[in-house]
């Protein structure tokens, strides 16, 4: 299981973005991490797979688990050697790169079942292999997002981390990045999902925590979390009475100190 | 007819040592976004430990310990002085670079003295006849090494592990890093590769002639090389160094007799004209990379 408990991160020593995040990923589910912009998602995916450095970051409370093993500080190399494969927002595909070369550079912690991995990989996405020779640049979004996902599966990981998978894509693509997710899941790769997309997020998740402001405010089953009405209403957009008032926000940020 | 054989001969033997030298600075260029100006001292301490070994060992065997050598030196001036940098303006780093040369070769000018050091080639000025031309043995040398290192670098970028890595490293530090690649460590690989093959085409400038305290000067024609070539393309280095010769040995056959008005020895500075040229037409160099960019 991946764990973290209390994680506080600062980043260039002065600006705190995480203040005290706990929360648990267990083995063989799909965990979804949902929160506005700048709410730390992505720092806290940072965190888990060692990049915190490159960003001017440092853990300065708390810590980060695997299977009880302390794993923060770790360099990202080790991250990814110890089973945690991160999809960074955005896609970042190597343009230049063909398709197969995009993955084989995901291949680089595990050489010897490259060629393992490739097929399985381009089974789950037949798209990439009608295109393995074409530069990655080219690529449509959704196609880039699958390449994405691909490049990472290449390192066989245990945890797969994917940030905002559904970033700038169709809705209609965001439907099959879905199905592909909770595919992967599946076959027996644990998903911790960050997303905006609350909805998108919730329907294939176990279990989902709410993240405002670098603290967890919510952290229920995804299904109850689908059920609640301040979910609904902010996360959802499923309002009642159309347009939220600024007293309705205002109500709300009230009760989100109860539950903070 | 005869001439303008022997010219191209000439051309693309010198032209092969620009091309190595050039590939030199493209490898390091590509892994940290900075033209390395220590190359010069790094070619200069390879030839000379080569004219050190070479009455030892031979100098078929002077060549690949020096190459060795100097990579590890290279290897070792990446750990020391670049890898602090990082994330410092790439004009800092380049300064840093240019200190490097500097003081090298004050370390290498001991070793070399006064006169002029053979590197104890087997070639010298001597001929072999091919179709009835007279051809330097050396350029020939020089030729066979530019296809053989540029065919090992073309093989371990497209098709190894770590060539790969350094290639992903190169694009997008961050992303490489999340897939696993130690990126630190292929800026090291890719000084250690660099101050290698910088330290092989130093052998191969001294062949013929020696090498003396100004022979690094020679390294600064691979500068309109990479230029030429666009600095992100091995293949264009080599293109662009071929070409640099090719147009110094025109010149210097040709011009006192066409452009007399230009002045001697104006083929030492024609390279820079052909970079003119060439940024004029194609400002990315002749096979420098405009980024792929989906919007």
């Amino acid at each position: 299981m991946l764990a973290v408990s209390n994680l506080e991160v600062v980043y260039d020593d002065v600006v705190l973005v995480l203040r005290g995040v706990s929360l648990e990923v267990p083995d063989g589910k799909i965990v979804g991490l949902l929160g506005a912009n700048g709410a730390g998602k992505t720092t806290l995916l940072r965190a888990l797979s060692g990049l915190l450095d490159i960003h001017h970051g440092a853990v300065t409370r708390g810590q980060i688990t695997l299977d009880g093993e302390r794993i923060d500080h770790l360099d990202p190399q080790q991250v990814v050697a110890r089973g945690i494969s991160q999809v960074l927002e955005g896609r970042r595909v190597f343009g230049e790169f063909s398709v197969e070369e995009n993955l084989r550079v995901g291949a680089h912690t595990r050489p010897k079942d490259r060629a393992a991995n490739l097929e399985r990989v381009y089974d789950l996405f037949p798209r990439l292999l009608e295109r393995r020779t074409q530069a990655a640049g080219y690529l449509s979004g959704g196609e880039q997002q699958m390449l994405a996902m691909g490049r990472a599966m290449m390192s066989s990981p245990r945890y797969l981390l994917l940030d905002e998978p559904s970033l700038g894509l169709a809705p209609q693509l965001v439907g099959s990045i879905r199905d592909l997710i909770s595919q992967i899941n599946e076959q027996g790769t644990t998903v911790l999902l960050v997303e905006q997309n609350a909805s998108m997020a919730l329907s294939i998740s176990d279990h989902g925590y709410v993240l405002e402001t670098g603290r967890v405010v919510m952290d229920k089953p995804a299904q109850e979390l689908l059920d609640d009405s301040d979910i609904q209403e902010f996360y959802l957009g499923l309002g009642a009475e159309g347009e939220r008032s600024f007293r309705d926000v205002k109500h709300y940020k009230r009760r989100k100190r109860w539950l903070s | 007819m005869r001439d303008v054989l022997l010219t191209v001969v000439r051309g693309l033997g010198f032209g092969s040592v620009y091309a190595l030298l050039a590939v030199s600075f493209v490898i390091i260029y590509k892994s940290s976004k900075v033209v390395s100006f220590a190359q010069p001292a790094l070619m200069l301490a390879g030839a000379v430990l080569v004219s050190y070994l070479a009455g030892p060992v031979g100098f078929y065997l002077a060549v690949p310990l020096a190459a060795i050598a100097i990579a590890m030196l290279g290897w070792g001036l990446e750990r020391t002085t670049i890898r602090p940098m990082i994330g410092r303006p790439v004009f800092v780093v380049a300064i840093i670079t240019l200190g490097l040369d500097i003081a090298i070769r004050v370390v290498v000018n001991v070793f070399i003295g006064p006169d002029v050091r053979n590197v104890g080639d087997p070639w010298g000025l001597s001929t072999v006849d091919v179709l009835g031309l007279p051809v330097q043995e050396r350029y020939i040398a020089m030729a066979v090494v530019l296809l053989v290192v540029g065919a090992g670098l073309f093989a371990f970028f497209r098709y190894s592990r770590y060539g790969l890595a350094m290639r992903a490293s190169s694009l997008d530090q961050e992303t490489a890093l999340v897939q696993g690649v130690p990126v630190g460590s292929m800026t090291a690989l890719a000084w250690a590769m660099a101050a290698g093959i910088a330290a092989v085409a130093g052998a191969f400038v001294g062949a013929g002639g020696g090498v003396d305290q100004s022979t690094w000067v020679i390294a600064l024609k691979a500068l309109p090389a990479i230029i030429i070539g666009g600095l992100d393309s091995i293949g264009g280095a080599v293109v662009g160094g071929l070409l640099v010769g090719l147009v110094e040995s025109f010149f210097a056959t040709y011009q006192g007799e066409y452009l007399p008005f230009l002045g001697q020895n104006f083929s030492l500075v024609s390279p820079y004209v052909l970079l003119l040229v060439v940024l004029l037409v194609r400002p990315y160099g002749l096979f420098g990379t405009r980024e792929v960019e989906r919007v």
